[in-house]
């Protein structure tokens, strides 16, 4: 690789360098392409070991609402939204004011210098960029220029800050799998704006990045990518969806990947079946229908499509059908805040159907971890003949998030319990579909396609016994439920368990779940410079396990964090253990915003010192 | 199972009628839904289909109760109320070898589930689509379908003012590839149209009128016996030929009065001109001529549309033909272990 030089502006005198510790926020208009830069900067910094994050605050709109991308570097690996932010980057006039605002005094504001605004700030940086005269140079075509435009803020950033341009190309080249010719123009852009900032700019702002080595072997992937990967993984043979936000690009992901790793290459045969449906009433019967014949199926939504999911989830609890669905929520009730995120679905997931239902959940909180849960869902779906719920949420699913790789599946497939012809004429005794044989509340199943003559059944929402046969009894219905109910624990012998984080001497608990887990891993550190030992669990599934309890005993008291306004995860704790009720203390936030770490310390603060 | 010779008291395939069987019924007595299930009998021991490579499914609704009592020995998913064709859809893919049948009502297809009946005709799922249709809600005691002739009268429910929904020009307007109607009291061509139905490559619609003798049977219902009696008119005296019998077309009907189909297995549809000549491939000939049927108030059987040219569901998703999905193991599912390294690398 040639490697690209590029002058970078030298540290003013007198000015104490703050070194890979800041947040920069891009503001631009939204469908301005400016993610493809920004993505470019942070696959930059990842690139030269800085430990790196990015959050995109979207609006619900194709064209035109103002977005905004932070990112933040942290020398100390902290990947958690920060509330400040040290560096702006605007190019959206109308928010350019606000985003003036929006600087921490001492930091540093980069503008579209034809953005004519007579706004000055004297405790802070103001860097303008001749943003159409650089474009014009470069050479690009119009029908370009207002993408390419992006370029200038990559550059004039990269030659202030000193990203490496040899990484900068990297990302490019990432981006355009290869493709010279957008390569070329969008690097020749970036490098003109690096010098042209290095030559013309001076710098007197503090912020700066240097290469580290802690990103190494780490990877940069959105949770629904990893989720559809980890899906493929784990056999995934039916996906039916309906597009939604934030889900959509988790079946998208799916079908961008699953052909190159699941096609035969010799015929191009599939051994798997995608549909859009017209609906996620269809989507969700669809996968219900492909679980009951014997694949492993699959859908993802968010809130408002699990509420129409809903009579089809009570249906395969009932009926006993294998089912994977992710929820990747946002902020409801209603449309709610549909480009925001939320743990909200928590309560209604659980419960979900009439009736008595309680249902299987995995709570992911990591990039690879939406990879594990991906094929570990259907193993678990299968074992127990039941949905399994995936709960993401918008930040976890649709921003980038630095993670362990990717593990390979360290447990072959389980298929759970399930007769073909061979093993039904071994059988001593008649077979019945809900005959719970081994004591575990998980019966037999066969599927359709077995030609014994003695392995059909009929299956159905209504009352039936062990044989699949309509029935009103009602001694036959509640031995039923109650069977239901000793499959349900049965499966919380074998449900992920939680990840504790301990120090010494602590005797104060925080219990927490999903994407929240970086906020709180900060939290702790800011917690104990302030004198205040925690211990921290998240959960990583429900029902819960033996430590939950073991967790909630152990403490004076649980704090219980989450992204919802009535402290969901903090109710289903009390429900289960309304022995430890007194101890637990909700702290909800419901905000829209990834939980920052100053929220999470505040909060515990102020309930400390109370 | 090998194939044997019928001896007159089982058929091709060694099995008794009484294999072909349900449950005892639980439906009224003379209601038309179980006249269909005794045809769907027939036509499966008669088309020597072997029991476990069928597949039921069903709606809400008397209709839908109705895959208990045929087939004993088929899998069946009596699913939610105007939701069949969803979960058709996902199972097919289980093992697309399977033929299946699916029972639904005219509430079930045309009120709350008219969304997935058109787009299970968008797809053209191989499945045998019967809409066992009387114009009323049994199961929740007489109350209107959206089948319902305007101006009905019903005993609690008053007058029905709206228009009806025509299922056969829904489905003409959906461009389904089998589209057929037919008359519960009318078994012999119930049966004809399902064998038919069960050899077809694709979506079959039969709307079926199918009286409801406790809550529409009145005479001057459109739904009831007495009108279907008095109102049917065929299209054409309509005969399915088994690819293993030879086609004898009567000698006594003058050159040019009957019509051959060959459908995708080799059997044979035989249609003898009636009144006029029609030919079910056009499609806008045929919406003209239901149109009018209805204007005058005649019951029209018989198959009004068949496109035999269109791909079936499973076909455009280029499944292996040699082995069912749902008999795959991991060996097949789950990529090796050296794809994730490059997947890895790729993360950034």
């Amino acid at each position: 690789m040639t490697i690209v030089k590029t002058k970078t502006q030298k540290t003013p005198v007198g000015v104490k360098r703050v070194v890979n510790d800041f947040s920069f926020t891009i503001a631009t208009m939204n469908g301005s392409g400016s993610q493809t830069s920004n993505l470019l900067l942070l696959r930059a910094l990842f690139k030269m070991g800085i430990p790196v994050s990015g959050k995109n605050l979207f609006p619900s709109n194709i064209q035109g609402l103002p977005t905004w991308y932070t990112i933040r570097v942290s020398k100390d690996g902290y990947i958690a939204r920060r509330d400040e932010t040290e560096i702006v980057v605007a190019l959206n006039k109308d928010t350019f004011v606000e985003d003036l605002e929006k600087v921490v005094p001492g930091g540093a504001f980069y503008y579209a210098d034809h953005l004519k605004f007579n706004i000055q700030r004297d405790d802070i940086t103001m860097y303008p960029m001749p943003v159409l005269k650089l474009v014009k140079e470069s050479g690009a075509p119009t029908a370009l220029r207002d993408y390419v435009a992006n370029m200038v803020y990559v550059g004039s950033l990269a030659g202030m800050m000193g990203i490496d341009m040899d990484k900068i190309k990297l990302a490019l080249e990432f981006h355009f799998g290869g493709r010279q010719k957008p390569i070329d123009l969008n690097f020749g852009l970036i490098q003109a704006a690096a010098e042209w900032a290095v030559d013309n700019l001076e710098k007197q702002d503090p912020f700066y990045v240097e290469p580290m080595d802690a990103t190494d072997g780490l990877i940069l992937a959105d949770g629904n990518t990893s989720a559809a990967l980890g899906s493929i993984y784990g056999g995934v043979q039916f996906l039916s969806w309906y597009p939604i936000t934030p889900a959509s690009s988790l079946p998208e992901a799916l079908i961008h990947n699953i052909s190159d790793l699941r096609d035969d290459p010799e015929t191009g045969e599939k051994n798997y079946a995608i549909i859009q449906a017209e609906d996620e009433l269809a989507a969700i019967g669809m996968a219900v229908g492909a679980g009951w014949s014997g694949l492993r199926a699959i859908t993802s939504t968010s809130g408002p499509g699990i509420s129409l999911m809903t009579e089809f989830i009570g249906l395969a609890y009932f009926a006993e059908v294998p089912v994977v669905i992710w929820d990747v929520i946002r902020v409801g009730p209603s449309t709610g805040l549909p480009t925001r995120t939320s743990q909200g679905d928590l309560t209604m997931v659980n419960f979900l159907g009439h009736g008595d239902t309680q249902q299987i959940i995995l709570l992911p909180g990591t990039a690879n971890e939406c990879f594990e849960f991906g094929w570990r869902a259907f193993d678990i779906a299968e074992r127990h003949q039941t949905p399994v719920f995936v709960l993401s949420d918008l930040d976890l699913g649709m921003n980038q998030w630095m993670s362990e790789p990717f593990e390979y599946p360290d447990e072959p497939m389980d298929r759970g319990k399930i007769h073909w012809e061979g093993d039904m004429e071994k059988l001593q005794e008649k077979w019945g579909r809900y005959k719970d044989v081994d004591g575990d509340g998980i019966p037999y199943r066969t599927v359709i396609g077995n030609r014994h003559a003695a392995s059909s059944w009929f299956a159905r929402g209504t009352g039936h016994d062990e044989f699949a046969v309509y029935s009103e009894d009602s001694q036959v219905w509640e031995e039923n439920m109650a069977r239901l109910i000793r499959k349900y624990e049965t499966a919380r012998k074998s449900m992920p368990e939680p990840i504790s984080e301990n120090m010494r001497g602590a005797v104060i608990g925080i219990l927490a779940f999903g994407s929240t887990a970086a906020a709180i891993d900060e939290a702790r550190d800011y917690l104990k410079e302030a004198g205040i030992k925690t211990n921290s669990m998240r959960v990583r599934a429900i029902p819960f396990t033996a430590e939950v309890k073991q967790f909630l005993k152990k403490y004076d008291v649980v704090y219980v964090v989450e992204l919802n306004r009535d402290g969901q995860m903090h109710q289903l704790l009390t429900l289960e253990y309304p022995e430890f009720a007194g101890k637990m203390v909700s702290l909800p936030k419901h905000d829209g915003m990834p939980l920052s770490a100053s929220w999470v310390k505040e909060a515990v603060m102020a309930e400390e010192q109370k | 199972m090998a194939a044997k010779k019928s001896n007159g008291k089982t058929n091709l395939i060694g099995l008794r009628k009484r294999e072909y069987r349900g449950g005892v019924t639980t439906l009224c007595a003379g209601c038309g839904h179980n006249s269909i299930s005794n045809q769907i009998i027939a036509a499966c021991y008669e088309l020597n289909i072997v029991p476990e490579e069928i597949v039921k499914f069903s709606g809400i609704g008397c209709s839908s109760k109705s895959p208990a009592y045929f087939l004993n020995r088929s899998f069946g998913f009596n699913t939610l109320h105007g939701r069949m064709p969803s979960v058709a859809t996902g199972a097919s893919f289980g093992d697309t070898s399977l033929r299946a049948i699916a029972v639904s009502g005219d509430g079930d297809t045309s009120n709350i589930g008219l969304g997935q009946f058109k787009h299970v005709m968008r797809r053209n799922l191989k499945l045998v689509y019967i809409v066992e249709n009387n114009g009323v809600y049994g199961l929740t005691k007489g109350q209107f379908s959206a089948t319902a002739e305007r101006g009905l009268k019903l005993k609690y429910q008053g007058e029905n003012t709206y228009m009806p929904i025509d299922i056969i020009m829904e489905a003409l307007s959906s461009d389904a590839t089998f589209i057929a109607r037919s008359f519960a009291g009318d078994a012999k061509q119930v049966k004809e149209l399902l064998k038919a139905a069960l050899t077809h490559e694709g979506l079959a619609i039969l709307d079926i009128v199918s009286p409801c003798v406790t809550f529409n049977n009145r005479p001057e219902s459109k739904h009831s016996y007495d009108w279907g009696k008095e109102h049917e008119q065929q299209l054409h005296d309509f005969s399915f030929v088994p690819k293993e019998e030879e086609i004898m077309i009567d000698g006594e009907f003058p050159e040019g009065s009957t019509r051959t189909i060959t459908m995708h297995d080799g059997s044979t549809l035989v249609l003898k001109k009636l009144e006029s000549d029609y030919d079910p491939g056009d499609r806008w000939n045929a919406m003209r001529v239901v149109e009018k049927s209805n204007q005058e108030g005649v019951l029209l059987t018989g198959l009004i549309h068949l496109n035999t040219r269109r791909a079936s569901l499973a076909k455009m998703h280029n499944l292996p033909e040699d082995r069912p999905l749902n008999r795959m193991t991991e060996r097949e599912l789950r990529p090796a272990k050296k794809t994730l390294d490059a997947l890895n690398a790729k993360m950034f």
